[in-house]
């Protein structure tokens, strides 16, 4: 996709609509970013549909110069996989946040993503409720005060990639609102046919600030982030380290490597297609691991829409959509002859189809 | 209904119409008994009504009083409107199904029962101390008891069927034999056994045999006991081709046929829910319509995913019933907040909650309504019979798109079930509409996606065209450009804009059914309580009483001219399968008097019943009129015993047939 002429520039992406966001706020680099990619992609504004929820991730589409449908929350998934039922040629960018894509909207989530249907669906994940104020969120982590959890929250955080890839995506992907690889990722979910999945950690900056910075500022970066890439080993920290699995008791562990021997190391060779790895990658802790990040897996099947034309091609084959038979199917008769009402009863045929 | 308006006397020597109920076991095919009972009486001529009653569990324990399955057929040489009130003659396979329906049949009426099944071990599951056929209880009616079990096992014997397989041909041997009581040829049904048991000739033959031996039977046994053929002419109709059509097929068809006189394809998102579901199955096999069908992940998913698909230029269809409305009911205001075209059937049944799945009700109008946050106004259209349910999907249709607003069409468990005879529309009569997107900008060099037409209505804009990129969305829109705009005044006119547009609707003008323009009294009715009122206004009239039939399919908006036509009226009464709500509603919008006549009982009104409520507006007794409410009636379909709820209907328990033979 990236040898595609650019028939757009950034400019004519942008609405004329004021952005309502706090300043600050990780939605703005996010909003740049999608803007940037967007004309690299050689998309057409015109063909483009941004759908979104509710939250301050769904207010999205009023800032993209494209079609956009602000809908209602959680149900994004289910606006989105109708509009590419009923048109496939669209290209739909879904936006959605952790509460309205993993609390409310979970189970249309679930189901676009076991579907398949072809679009990108980037979830903003900011791990709060910002747009009601500060309440924690399903994927806010234990402990976290908010006004609702004055003594901290006592639930076990959701971590969207394993929901994903548990619900059967065939495509996970991981960036954070100002990395500068978060471009790249979006063109490789742009790539994949089928339902993208790209969480995308943002920083709100009123109601949980900086709650990512353990991995995401600048500073340190390299020790903290592991950048996968298909077909490259799994370093980090300028390649002195790596992710290895231990093979007696199939965990991953992180390998010193030295002098750039990874091979010596048995350090994985990162494999988009593997299915096992992925599930490990989107469970591996942050922490005694660095945060996995770019193109978890990737590995296309079949999409929802074209099985859905394919399937009714097939149920088409040889018919012909005849209304007037098809209103007088089954079996039928005719009453023939004018009906005299003082007389009684008209002369009547009777025909068996 | 199809057939002219008869004012034929009511005590003739031969009867104008017959009511026939087969019950037996739910394993025992009675509603397909029932259906091809049905359909050799349209072939017939005769005009007919059905009430296809089935308990609610999918295999519900055998002989048992809650798992009586019941078909009942009223058809006769006049118009049939109900699926009559008394059966003439009641087929009872079991002990159970003698128990549940007996006391409903006439005086001196026909039972005809299966002594096969009268086992000890029956009658206790149907809770019988003695034997009714040999105890003398039944001295009421005529009765005709003998083994047809066994006389069925005895026909299919030279096709080496299991004795298990041979009982299931007792729905033919018992079929064959109402065929030759009311001399209804046995070829349509042979033809339909052959289709059926295509690839299966030993079980065609074995079904034919037994139906033949049904018959054969009846010739034997008029000699001796109370049987006796039964001849009813046809009804005299309107000239044309016929067929038998449920609610839910009609609703198919009807919505197929909007779609394309609108020239749009058609998007159908729907959830699994009894009794809507038929819709949904009858749809899926249509594909070559341009249909295109989603079995959603719930019923908000199926509306969101029909209003997307109406977003990018499909006309988008949702159907459920009752509780699955009430998870409809943000996605419908963001619907009408979006100006988006949008059909949404209910097929209502009886509430709240999961309420009685299988029985049907009209409890569901102030939710079609009302029943939506904010001031959400929303077109409603009911329909008053399975045939009728065509029509009003057109319409509906065609006003979603016209006026580009979701649109919600009532129908209930009954219409949804009943068969009626079909006089099968031209479509080439129906007006096209054919769908104008825009195309380019609408207000020279600027886009107006809010700006409306005379109508009201704003402009249908498809994503991907060039040029007409914009947003929407749930948050009020600015008049005119669709800008987001909390301001006050702005939110005042759209409120007033869509409430214009809605109450501006052109439908029309209310007929009145049966009587005058005014009078003493109308009665008013709306969705499947047609039929009975229609008899019953009748029978009133022909008693001289100076009564009146007013049929609303309009619920909101109104007709323009009702209000003033029942103001014409020294009195009002409104019945309904609910505690009296559109009622409330000719209230409001009227100032009339309005009176309630309510049935809650998850049955439909029987004639005798509205019959007896409009007397009391015409006997001496001062004071007595209006504000009834009618009891349970035992007698009555649906079985009372069969209280168990989530349910199937009877085309999910004919494919059951089907997949058991």
């Amino acid at each position: 996709m990236n040898d595609m002429t650019p028939i757009t520039t950034v400019k004519d992406w942008e609405t004329d609509q004021e952005v309502r966001w706090c300043p600050g706020c990780g939605d703005y680099a996010i909003l740049k970013a999608v803007q940037r990619t967007l004309p690299q992609l050689g998309s057409d504004p015109a063909n483009t549909v941004f759908v979104s929820g509710i939250g301050c991730s769904s207010r999205f589409p009023y800032y993209i110069e494209s079609y956009g449908f602000h809908t209602i929350h959680g149900r994004a998934p289910a606006f989105a996989t109708g509009i590419k039922l009923a048109n496939p040629d669209l290209d739909i960018w879904l936006v959605t946040g952790d509460g309205d894509g993993l609390s409310i909207g979970g189970n249309h989530l679930m189901h676009v993503l076991r579907r398949n249907v072809n679009m990108q669906i980037m979830l903003f994940n900011n791990e709060i409720y910002g747009l009601t104020k500060g309440q924690y969120s399903p994927t806010s982590r234990e402990g976290t005060k908010s006004p609702s959890t004055p003594l901290g929250s006592i639930d076990h955080p959701a971590r969207p990639c394993a929901f994903a890839l548990g619900a059967g995506a065939r495509f996970v992907a991981r960036g954070f609102d100002v990395s500068k690889n978060l471009p790249d990722v979006l063109k490789a979910a742009h790539a994949h046919r089928g339902a993208a999945f790209v969480e995308i950690f943002q920083n709100c900056v009123v109601y949980n600030k900086d709650v990512f910075d353990d991995f995401a500022q600048p500073k340190g970066a390299e020790d903290r982030q592991l950048w996968l890439e298909d077909g490259a080993p799994m370093l980090f920290a300028g390649g002195t380290r790596g992710i290895t699995l231990n093979h007696e008791t199939l965990r991953l562990e992180v390998v010193e490597v030295t002098d750039g021997d990874w091979q010596t190391a048995k350090v994985i060779v990162h494999d988009v297609t593997n299915r096992a790895i992925a599930h490990m990658l989107v469970e591996m802790p942050f922490g005694p691991f660095p945060m996995a990040l770019g193109v978890l897996y990737d590995d296309p099947v079949p999409t929802f829409d074209d099985m859905a034309i394919a399937d009714r091609e097939h149920a088409v084959a040889g018919k012909e959509p005849n209304l007037a038979r098809l209103l007088a199917s089954g079996q039928t008769w005719t009453v023939s002859g004018t009906v005299d009402e003082s007389a009684g009863h008209p002369a009547r045929g009777m025909v068996s189809k | 209904m199809a057939t002219q308006q008869v004012d034929a006397p009511q005590d003739a020597e031969t009867p104008e119409a017959v009511v026939v109920r087969f019950a037996g076991d739910s394993g025992d095919g009675m509603q397909l008994t029932g259906g091809q009972f049905t359909l050799s009486t349209a072939l017939a001529g005769n005009d007919l009504a059905t009430f296809p009653d089935f308990p609610a569990e999918i295999r519900a324990p055998q002989g048992t009083l809650f798992g009586v399955s019941a078909f009942q057929i009223n058809f006769g040489s006049r118009q049939i409107d109900t699926a009559g009130d008394a059966p003439d003659v009641l087929v009872a396979m079991n002990p159970a199904a003698l128990k549940t329906n007996i006391a409903a049949v006439k005086p001196g009426g026909l039972v005809i029962a299966d002594t096969g099944e009268f086992t000890k071990r029956n009658l206790e599951k149907a809770k019988y101390t003695s034997n009714p056929i040999e105890d003398g209880s039944l001295a009421k009616w005529d009765v005709l008891a003998f083994d047809i079990s066994a006389q069925t096992v005895e026909a299919v014997k030279p096709f080496g069927l299991g004795n298990k397989d041979a009982l299931r041909c007792k729905n033919m041997w018992t079929l064959g034999l109402a065929l030759w009581m009311f001399g209804r040829p046995r070829k349509p049904i042979h033809d339909w056994l052959r289709a059926k048991f295509k690839g299966k000739a030993e079980l065609a033959e074995a079904n034919i045999a037994a139906l033949d031996a049904g018959h054969a039977y009846g010739e034997t046994a008029e000699l001796s006991g109370p049987l006796h053929q039964c001849h009813l002419d046809p009804v005299p109709a309107a000239p044309g081709l016929y067929r038998t059509i449920t609610g839910a097929e009609a609703v198919a068809l009807g919505l197929i046929a909007g779609a394309r006189l609108l020239r749009l394809p058609l998007f159908f998102g729907g959830y699994p829910i009894t009794p809507a579901s038929a819709i949904l199955h009858h749809l899926a096999r249509l594909k070559e319509f341009s249909v295109t069908t989603f079995q959603a992940e719930d019923e908000i998913a199926a509306i969101c995913a029909a209003i997307g698909a109406s977003y990018a230029g499909s006309l988008g269809v949702t159907s459920s019933s009752g509780p699955g409305i009430a998870l409809k009911g943000e996605a419908m205001g963001l619907a009408i907040m979006t100006e988006l075209p949008l059909v949404i059937v209910n097929s209502q049944r009886g509430g709240p909650s999961t309420g009685l799945p299988t029985k049907t009700e009209q409890s569901d109008l102030y939710q079609a309504v009302y029943g939506r946050n904010g001031d959400a106004p929303m077109p409603v259209i009911a329909a008053r019979s399975p045939a009728d349910v065509f029509e009003c999907a057109i319409e509906a249709c065609r006003i979603a798109v016209q006026y580009m607003t979701p649109v919600m069409l009532l129908t209930d468990g009954y219409i949804a079930n009943a068969a009626e005879p079909w006089l099968v529309p031209d479509p080439e009569a129906f007006e096209r509409m054919p769908v104008e997107f825009l195309t380019e900008k609408n207000a020279g060099d600027q886009l107006l996606p809010y700006k409306r037409d005379e109508r009201g209505a704003r402009p249908w804009i498809k994503p991907g065209t060039p040029g007409l990129m914009h947003r929407i969305g749930g948050i009020e829109k600015a008049v005119d450009t669709g800008h987001l705009d909390y301001s006050p005044g702005n939110h005042q006119a759209m409120t007033d804009a869509r409430r214009d547009k809605i109450a501006g609707i052109r439908v029309r003008d209310q007929q009145v059914e049966v009587g005058n323009r005014s009078g003493k009294l109308a009665v008013v009715g709306w969705g499947s309580t047609y039929g009975p009122i229609h008899q019953a206004v009748l029978r009133a009239r022909r008693k001289g009483m100076d009564v009146s039939h007013i049929h609303v399919r309009h619920v909101w908006p109104l007709p323009a001219n009702l209000g003033d036509l029942l103001h014409g009226f020294d009195k009002v009464l409104v019945p309904e399968m609910n505690t009296g709500q559109f009622k409330t509603v000719l209230r409001d919008q009227f100032l009339v008097d309005a009176q309630p006549l309510t049935k809650v009982s998850g049955q439909p009104f029987q004639i005798a019943e509205l019959e007896a409520a409009i007397a009391t507006y015409f006997d001496e007794v001062p004071g007595n009129a209006g504000g009834e409410e009618i009891e349970p009636n035992l007698q009555q379909l649906p079985n009372p015993e069969a209280g168990h709820d989530d349910g199937t209907t009877p085309r999910d328990l004919r494919m059951m047939h089907e997949r058991d033979n």
